[in-house]
Parts: C-alpha cells; sequence; structure tokens
C-alpha cells in the first residue's frame, strides 16, 4: 500500500490503513422469516430478513418471466444522535434501490415467475457504512433462505482520507474529516468468484489512479468479509456464531 | 411507473449496430449528441435555463429565498435540489409522489454539487445564526430521449453558473429584486460535470438514447473536475444490476478521461457564459 504524505497518518481507533472493523456475523435471527442475518463491523450495526419467494401483488407487477428481487432499506429511529423520522426519505429510498441493483446481480429467480422475494434491511445503530453493512447482512440472509444465487457479493465503504487511502471508513472519517483534502466515500460490492462490481458510489475526491489502488484494497477486504460470511452461513444454528 | 418496453427484434438491432461501433441516429458508440443552450426560459427566477443533448430536454431554474441557517452551520446558506420526471418528458412517467428514478437523479445532482464545494455556502450567510439565502434547484424535465443524468446534471450547473443575486431590503426584511451584476457565490475552479456510460451487448456506449438506455446492463455515471489540466473524479454513481468487470473498469476510466479533456473546456463557457 502507498502512503502519500499527507494529514491523516493515524486512525483514531488505532486501525492499520487497509483493515476493517472487528466483524460479527449471524444467521438466522428472525424465526418468522424465510431467510435472516446480521453484520456488524465497529459499532455499525445492520439485520437484514428476506421474505419469499411469494405471489407479488399489485398483479400487474407481476413479470411472467421470472420472479423480482425487491429492497427496503431503512435507518431505526434511535440508529444516529439525532432522531430519524421513521418511514421512507429520499435518502433510503436510494439506497433500497441500489442495493436492489447489487443483490439482482447474483441472484437467479427465473424459476418463480410472478413472485417476488423482499429483503428488509434494518440498521438498529450506525457509525458510517451502514449500506454495505447492510448487504453483507442481506447477501447472507438471501443465501439462508435458499433463494437460487450465483455467487456471493460482499460490501464494503472504502475511502481517501486527505491524501490516504483508506478501508472501512467509521463515521469520524465519513462525515466528520473535513481538513485539508477532505473525506472521500466510497461503497463498493464485489461478487465472490469473478470480482466484478455490483456496486459503487463515490462522492470527494480522487485521482484516476488512486481511485484504481483503492478499487484493489476494497477487493482484498471484501475477501475477508466473504470468509466472515460464509462461517457465518456454515454455522446456522450453531452456538457460536462469530 | 410504467416500464420503458423494448421489443426484442429492435434491442438486436442496436447490438447488431454497437458491434460496428455504429448506432441507429449515424453516431458512433462514444459520441455526444449536439449540446444545446438556452437561456432566460423565466425571467421570474434566478436564472432558468433549457438545456438539450439531441431530443433529450430539460429546464432548470434557480430560486433564493431567506432562510434560518441550520443550528450546526449556522454561517452558512442552505441548498436543495428537486427532479421532476414529468409525464410530459415520457410515456413512461406519471403524476404524483415523485418515484425512484426522480429521487436519484435528485440526489446524485445534489451531492454532485454540494460534496464538490461549487456554491459558496459561506458567502450565502446573511446574518449568522439568523439568516441565509436558502438555493433551490428545480430540474423539469420536458423530453426524456435518455441520458437524463447527464443533461439534467449538466442543466443545474449551467442554472447556478448564470443565476442572479436576489437583493436583500433590511429594514423590511424582504426581497426586492436581482442585481444583474451580480452572480451568485461559485468556486469556479471546483466545477466539474458529470459523464454517464453504459454497457450494451458488451460495448461501453456514451450519451445513450432512449432506447439504448432500456437495453443496457449497467450504467456507470463518472463526475470529474479540473486538477492542474488534469482530470479528477469527485462523484460517481452506478446503476442496473449488470456488474463492471475490471476490463469495463479500465475501459470506461480511459474513455471518461479522453471526453472529460475534450468536453471541459466547453462546458466551463456554457456554465459561466
Amino acid at each position: 500500500m502507498v502512503t502519500k504524505k499527507g494529514i491523516y497518518t493515524k486512525r483514531n481507533d488505532g486501525r492499520k490503513m487497509d483493515e476493517v472493523r472487528s466483524m460479527t456475523a449471524k444467521v438466522g435471527i428472525v424465526p418468522s422469516a424465510d431467510g435472516s442475518a446480521s453484520f456488524e463491523t465497529g459499532k455499525t450495526k445492520a439485520i437484514a430478513v428476506v421474505r419469499g419467494p411469494r405471489t407479488l401483488h399489485p398483479q400487474h407487477m407481476q413479470n411472467a418471466q421470472t420472479g423480482i428481487l425487491r429492497v427496503n432499506y431503512g435507518m431505526m429511529p434511535f440508529s444516529v444522535e439525532d432522531r430519524i423520522r421513521p418511514g421512507p426519505n429520499r435518502r433510503s429510498e436510494e439506497i433500497s434501490k441500489v442495493t436492489e441493483w447489487a443483490l439482482s446481480s447474483v441472484v437467479d429467480l427465473s424459476g418463480f415467475p410472478n413472485t417476488v422475494v423482499d429483503v428488509f434491511i434494518q440498521i438498529p445503530q450506525a457509525d458510517a457504512g451502514t449500506r454495505v453493512a447492510g448487504i453483507n447482512a442481506a447477501a447472507m440472509a438471501l443465501a439462508h433462505a435458499g433463494i437460487p444465487m450465483k455467487q456471493m457479493v460482499s460490501a464494503i465503504g472504502v475511502g481517501k482520507i486527505d491524501k490516504t487511502l483508506v478501508v472501512d471508513l467509521d463515521k469520524y472519517e465519513d462525515s466528520e474529516f473535513h481538513d485539508a483534502e477532505g473525506s472521500t466515500d466510497i461503497p463498493m460490492v464485489f461478487t465472490s468468484r469473478t470480482k466484478d462490481m455490483a456496486l459503487l458510489q463515490l462522492d470527494g475526491k480522487i485521482s484516476i489512479s488512486e481511485f484504481k489502488e483503492v478499487v484493489g484494497m476494497a477487493k482484498k477486504a471484501c475477501e475477508d468479509i466473504l470468509k466472515v460470511q460464509m462461517d457465518a452461513l456454515k454455522n446456522v444454528g450453531g452456538e457460536d456464531n462469530e | 411507473m410504467s416500464n420503458f418496453i423494448i421489443p426484442n427484434l429492435q434491442k438486436e438491432k442496436i447490438e447488431a449496430f454497437l458491434a460496428e461501433n455504429k448506432r441507429l441516429d449515424g453516431r458512433k458508440a462514444d459520441e455526444y449528441r449536439e449540446l444545446v443552450v438556452e437561456d432566460g426560459v423565466s425571467k421570474n427566477s434566478a436564472s432558468a435555463v433549457r438545456v438539450k443533448f439531441g431530443k433529450t430536454e430539460v429546464i432548470a431554474g434557480v430560486h433564493l429565498a431567506l432562510a434560518t441557517p441550520y443550528p450546526d452551520s449556522p454561517n452558512e446558506g442552505t441548498f436543495m435540489t428537486s427532479a421532476e420526471l414529468h409525464p410530459m418528458a415520457s410515456q413512461q412517467y406519471d403524476i404524483g409522489r415523485p418515484g425512484i428514478e426522480s429521487i436519484e437523479l435528485a440526489r446524485v445532482i445534489d451531492r454532485g454539487i454540494r460534496e464538490s464545494g461549487f456554491i459558496d455556502f459561506k458567502g450565502l450567510c446573511i446574518k449568522e445564526g439568523e439568516k441565509v439565502w436558502q438555493v433551490f434547484v428545480d430540474i423539469v424535465a420536458v423530453n426524456d430521449d435518455g441520458n437524463m443524468l447527464d443533461v439534467a446534471g449538466l442543466a443545474a450547473l449551467i442554472a447556478l453558473g448564470r443565476a442572479r443575486m436576489p437583493i436583500y431590503n433590511e429594514k423590511e426584511d424582504k426581497v426586492d429584486g436581482y442585481d444583474e451584476k451580480k452572480g451568485i457565490p461559485l468556486d469556479k475552479d471546483v466545477l466539474s460535470f458529470s459523464m454517464t456510460f453504459h454497457k450494451i451487448g458488451g460495448k461501453i456506449v456514451a450519451d445513450v438514447s432512449k432506447e439504448e438506455e432500456a437495453i443496457s446492463d449497467f450504467r456507470w455515471t463518472i463526475a470529474m473536475g479540473d486538477n492542474d489540466g488534469e482530470p479528477r473524479i469527485t462523484a460517481m454513481q452506478k446503476g442496473k444490476a449488470g456488474v463492471i468487470t475490471e476490463e469495463d473498469m479500465e475501459t470506461i476510466l480511459n474513455l471518461a478521461e479522453s471526453k472529460w479533456k475534450s468536453m471541459f473546456p466547453k462546458i466551463r463557457e456554457y456554465v459561466f457564459g
């Protein structure tokens, strides 16, 4: 990893620049659901629940060729310091859609025409990276529900703090650091086998070569995350899901 | 919202043309449509411009209103973007609550402008903690023939670049018309604009038409600004369920870089008049 000279030389929590926060994954956390999982990274917690395939209503939205995936992402009102009004808002609707696209790239619902698979993602506690934590949980919940998947997906937030490339931004790095060149955050999702990009968003300032470098760091982090997801899936019903 | 349906025959035709680097409207895969900008659509706002890429047409307007600052930034103006994909623009759109397309469009444009620092929010402060200017950018689609993200994004920038500063009457606490010689406070050095590329039948295509857009695997929007003559990425958004391979990434970043170099000077001129 190249560390260019900049003012951001040490992370608040002592992590290395390319180190992800400690992760915990559990599968099978909501008994009534077809699939469910939780994924925690540092102080960020996400839970995901899958219901379906089930008949899609209203009927005119049905697709006779394939089932469809529908994602609803939301933050719980008490998940951040300022209370969030319950219900959808512009941010949550956009995140729902990009998450839906990312997960749709790997699920195959062609065997379930006219149905919908609903994925509900909720964030009980937020410390940046909630959409990627939600996707990590949702991928496990889909697998837990037995939904046909071509491969898994793993998600990570990477970025640039001043001149330093970092993996897994916390809230301070994501939204409170404004000095020098400021903060660039880049949520990404990679497919497990082909290593293709299924989600990509970016805000900030970054050169093309730095972007390519941080993509490499994200891919590497996703390999570690995938291991945590797969271990949790193998452990369904077991005592120790960590 | 209903989906924009493309018959399979038309899809095959578009893909067959692209395989030979051709498009149904005569363009090459990486070629943009002609850009047309028209000023003065409404004299009643700070600015209102009509922007066209070929047949895709949007109108964007800027309004400034007096507002109370947020407690966590008492000396900064505020900013809001709305985008209306009006049913006049396409059979795909309906009247009523904004759909996910409108929401995503408004949010991507809002983020791009806000996070780049293009608007000097401190310059919009009238009295700290009490009174600031609130800037509204409102985008209305008039005709959707594809690539709404780039057209609407550019229209927003041009509308901001050409917006007149309102005159504040402190005694009566109201707005007294516009200062024709004064624009709103902007940091012209950080101007960046977005380019959206789609993958269709294995080919990377720029400035898509409505039909091309409907059959693409993914879209990738890249906004770039100037850093000493070199492009610097300022925002990105991937759309749709297709995945970006490593090869796609290299191809698109190279294409974005060369397109930026040829388009940026012209866009700068359009934005700042």
